[in-house]
Order: C-alpha cells, then structure tokens, then sequence
C-alpha cells in the first residue's frame, strides 16, 4: 500500500524470528536473511530486537563505497549492492552508523535490507513487517501509528553526524531524536550534543 | 579559481551521485561551460590553420621526375605518374602538346579524370571540371585551379621538374 511508511519498536520484539524465517524466503537471497536481529543482554533476559535497513537520507554506506554500488531511488529506498559492481571490501559494513550491511563472503557482495523492494514498489508490505506478530516491525499508515503512544522519531545523532533516516523508530515521547553512539550514553557524555535517553 | 567551482560538494561526488536521481544530473553552468569551451577550441583551431598557411616556409623543389618518353602516349592519351608526393596526370592533348596536372581534385581531392569526348579534367565526385589547357574551373564546386606540372623536355624524356599551386 502506498502512503505507508516504515515502523520499527524493539521493545515490542518478542523473539519469534519470523521476519528472520521471512526475509529469508525471498528468490533473491534464498536462505540469507536481511534481518539484523539482536539479543540485548543475553545472559542477563530474553530482551531482542530486530532491525532492518534505516533508509538513511544520505546514506553513509553508499557515500564510502569505493564501487558506487549502493544507490539510493528517488522514493527514498536505499538499494543493496549492485552486483556488478560490489567489490566486498567491506567499507559499507564498517561505516554504516547502525551496523545494517552484511558482507557476504562467499557471493563476494554485500548485501542488505532493500524493504522488500520488489514488493513495496508495488504497493505490497514488506515481508518482515506482514509476519511480524507483535508489529514491532510495522509497514503502515501514519495516522495508524499515531495511535500508539510511543513516538515515531527519524533523527538519529552519531557523534557529530547528524543521520536522518527514511524508517522511523518508535521512541518515548520526549527527545525528537535518538543518539545512537554508545558514548553518549555514558556519564562522560554529560556535556553531549545530544542529551542521552 | 573560486569562481570556476561554487558549489560546496566536490565534483566527483555530484558526477558519481550516490542518489539516481544526480545519475544524469548537468546543470546549466556546466553545459554552458563546455559550450563555450569547445567552440573556443575550435575557433583557435582555425585560427592555427590560417596562420599555419600563411606562414608557410618556401620549400625545396621536389626531385624531377620523368613523366614520359617521346611517343609514349598517344594524341588524347593519358599516364598517371608520381611526383612532389602526389599523383599526377600527364595528358597528351596535340601531336607537340603535353599538359600535366596535379590529379588531386581541389575541391575534396578525389581523382580527376581525362574525359576525352568533351576534352576536359573531370573531377567524379561531385562533377567539378577543369579546363586541360590550363586547368582553371570550368564548372562544379572546385574554386581554385588544378596545381599545374611544368614540364621539361630533356632528350626524348619528358621531364616533370616543378608543381605550381593555383591562385
């Protein structure tokens, strides 16, 4: 459906793996998931989260490739790799701020989260966010999302980079933008650009 | 060179945009720069051409060549031969009468041809015709005459010693 927009709230995550299992059904990377699913402290709680690509505006990963194998649509979809043209040098996977790109060594390509794009640029959900029970990943109207109490946010702080993304995050109500650097997050960081969560 | 480059992001990242939209991108300042670029270059180019043709240094005589013997080719009769690094036609228009020209057509150089039924040079291409007394343009798009050969008799040769270029 068009007019939806990318939703993501990891405290609603519950662990299924079922946009892991989905992504991985897609013809195009058979069996390798997109999903970059992670358990927060594992030997401490069941917490997880799942992310896919952010969609950045001006996507660091394409800026660093040395390839000019990442390009980004004029719908906002920034794409994965070009297969001709990906050289695995892993640049996109240590730049990217969210940690999304994944090198695949034995295709020698990067691959990444492209929101389904054969199914979103034509109206049709992504497939992690249609499995989703709880709809931590969710593909849907605003006006849909506004019933939530969380905020959606998409200004993300990396250090001094200023990361405005296409997906949105659900957030408390409170900060309009997210620090994703660890630092910011630590007493030193008391004086930071971005005061911490 | 501020004012060559304004914007703030380098040129390689507007020309190897990361965004399909920037994938063709030229704006009007950069088009109109190799506009004006390039018609510069020519207009210097022609330039260079007309300096290098009027400067020209005198060069040595080309080496005599013999073109025929007497009684070789008969009246009307024609020979090709070469000289002054070129091809040349010797044309045998009287029983004491021997002219010869430059083949190369002066309009785009194609080969001229004795056409012994209206007794003239023509040029195929494009139906330029010289005069074979003295091969000055009789029609078509040829505007400078046939470089003349001049000829010397020497025993029983006929010698080409010197290639005149047309007014």
């Amino acid at each position: 459906m068009f007019g939806c927009e990318f939703y993501v709230d990891p405290s609603r995550c519950i662990g299924c793996q079922s946009c892991v299992e989905a992504c991985e059904e897609c013809d195009t990377h058979r069996g390798v998931s997109m999903i970059n699913f992670d358990f927060l402290d594992r030997a401490e709680g069941i917490q997880t989260a799942a992310f896919v690509c952010w969609h950045c505006d001006n996507p660091t990963c394409a800026h660093v490739c040395p390839a000019d194998a990442i390009k980004k649509g004029e719908d906002g979809v920034v794409q994965s790799s070009l297969k001709p043209r990906c050289i695995a040098c892993s640049n996109c996977v240590l730049a990217c701020p969210f940690g999304i790109p994944k090198l695949q060594a034995d295709w020698e390509q990067m691959v990444k989260c492209d929101m389904c794009y054969d199914r979103s640029s034509t109206g049709k959900r992504p497939m992690c966010a249609t499995v989703c029970p709880s709809q931590a990943l969710a593909y849907v109207t605003p006006e849909v999302i506004a019933r939530r109490r969380e905020k959606p946010v998409n200004l993300f702080w990396f250090g001094r980079q200023r990361v405005a993304t296409k997906v949105y995050m659900m957030a408390p109500a409170g900060p309009d933008s997210v620090s994703i650097d660890a630092a910011d997050y630590t007493w030193e960081a008391a004086d930071a650009l971005v005061p911490p969560v | 060179m501020r004012w060559f480059r304004r914007s703030d992001t380098p040129l390689w990242q507007e020309e190897f945009s990361v965004f399909n939209a920037g994938e063709n991108y030229v704006n009007r300042r950069q088009f109109t720069k190799f506009l004006t670029l390039t018609s510069l270059g020519m207009f210097v180019g022609n330039l260079w051409i007309l300096a290098r043709g009027r400067f020209k240094s005198p060069r040595e005589a080309p080496p005599p060549v013999v073109a025929a013997r007497a009684g070789e080719i008969p009246v009307g009769g024609v020979k090709l031969f070469p000289f002054a690094g070129g091809q040349c036609i010797l044309v045998r228009i009287a029983e004491d009468t021997y002219v010869a020209y430059s083949q190369k057509c002066t309009h785009l150089s194609c080969a001229v041809f004795y056409a012994r039924e209206s007794n003239r040079l023509e040029c195929p291409c494009h139906e330029g015709y010289f005069d074979v007394r003295d091969g000055s343009v009789l029609q078509g798009p040829p505007r400078r005459p046939l470089p003349r050969v001049e000829l010397q008799r020497r025993g029983r040769d006929l010698v080409a010693v010197a290639l005149k270029e047309g007014a």
